[in-house]
């Protein structure tokens, strides 16, 4: 099984039924896996914030949901994830494309990731960094204990997990 | 009238639905005309009232309204794309345009100039679009929810505000109880 699937599997079997995302390369085989299974609605955002605030009432109306996103948006979303999610005290799982770690060929994407965990540190945001493939074998039971707490999760993965940009 | 007046022709629809209200004095003054379980006031977080509600109206049946201004919109512009390209007929967002940023002190919007929410909602792919005076507003409002179809109100009004408190519920509490009232809704 790809890692992709993999984490698609764990998303319907933790019964996330609604999934929010913005593109990405490293995720795509994801964000794909999720479009075409039939117990996930998936929902596009154009703005990671838009998606945070697609994820509160989807979750108010009864569905779990997750987003997936890049590190690179962190700064967009810092307002809606204390105002909204945190302040109502609401689930969130955060997939997030570790953009800028060791084996990123862009130099720019470097800027972000080097605030990265500080941002996620600040906003007291449980975060997992997923760089090596078998990392993800907590990936289940990151999602059982954002749903646990009631609060937003980040689980970050770097280029190296991805086995390479 | 201004929109706390607009929001009182609206109650008696209001209180019999699940209601989304944006930051700011359009929850206070949906709170003020009466505090009611199926109301979920926005306490911060300017534009995502409509995001929020379609998040609601996709994933459960029951009717959901998206009280929203045209200030509030222009920050989160891309919600009405998703609205163009998601199906929720159980969806309406009612787009208060006073042209002013009205909790802020009512300064000027682009919505209250050159910019059509209303143009920019059907360029959005959003196909039940209607544009309406305060006095039409719940006539519009009733419409759109009685249609069963996804429908944008754009509903133009004074700029204007009355003063009230700030409401100091606690946000798990009005969270807590419009989930309860909507499962119950469901069950």
């Amino acid at each position: 099984m790809s890692i992709s699937d993999k984490l698609v599997n764990d998303l319907v079997a933790n019964q996330i039924e609604f999934v929010t995302t913005v593109p990405c390369k490293q995720l795509g085989g994801v964000i794909e896996g999720v479009d075409k299974h039939d117990a996930i609605q998936h929902v596009p955002c154009n703005k990671e914030d838009e998606g945070i605030g697609l994820c509160a009432g989807a979750w108010m109306g009864g569905k779990r949901p997750a987003i997936i996103m890049q590190n690179t948006a962190i700064g967009v979303t810092v307002n809606t994830l204390v105002t909204l999610t945190q302040f109502y005290r609401m689930p969130l799982p955060m997939l997030i494309s570790y953009r800028g770690e060791l084996r990123e060929p862009v130099s720019c994407q470097v800027e972000m990731a080097v605030h990265t965990k500080a941002l996620l540190d600040q906003l007291l945001i449980p975060t997992y960094h997923f760089h090596q493939e078998s990392d993800a074998a907590e990936f289940d039971t990151i999602l059982k204990y954002c749903f646990m707490s009631k609060k937003p999760v980040a689980i970050l993965t770097d280029a190296n997990f991805w086995g390479g940009y | 009238m201004i929109r706390s007046e607009l929001l009182k022709t609206l109650y008696p629809i209001l209180e019999k639905h699940f209601v989304v209200c944006n930051i700011g004095l359009p929850s206070q003054e949906l709170h003020q005309l009466g505090d009611r379980e199926n109301f979920f006031y926005m306490l911060g977080t300017m534009g995502l009232s409509s995001s929020i509600g379609f998040g609601l109206a996709l994933s459960q049946p029951q009717t959901i309204v998206a009280i929203d201004g045209d200030g509030s919109v222009l920050t989160n512009l891309g919600t009405l794309a998703t609205i163009g390209n998601n199906t929720a007929d159980n969806y309406v967002l009612f787009i208060v345009d006073n042209g002013s940023y009205g909790s802020t002190g009512d300064q000027p919007t682009y919505a209250g100039g050159n910019t059509s929410l209303a143009d920019v909602a059907r360029a959005c792919g959003c196909e039940n679009v209607v544009e309406c005076q305060d006095t039409e507003g719940r006539a519009a409002l009733q419409a759109a929810i009685d249609s069963k179809q996804k429908t944008v109100i754009v509903c133009k009004c004074e700029s204007g505000n009355i003063k009230l408190p700030v409401i100091d519920t606690d946000p798990v509490v009005i969270r807590h109880r419009f989930m309860a009232a909507l499962a119950a809704a469901n069950a």
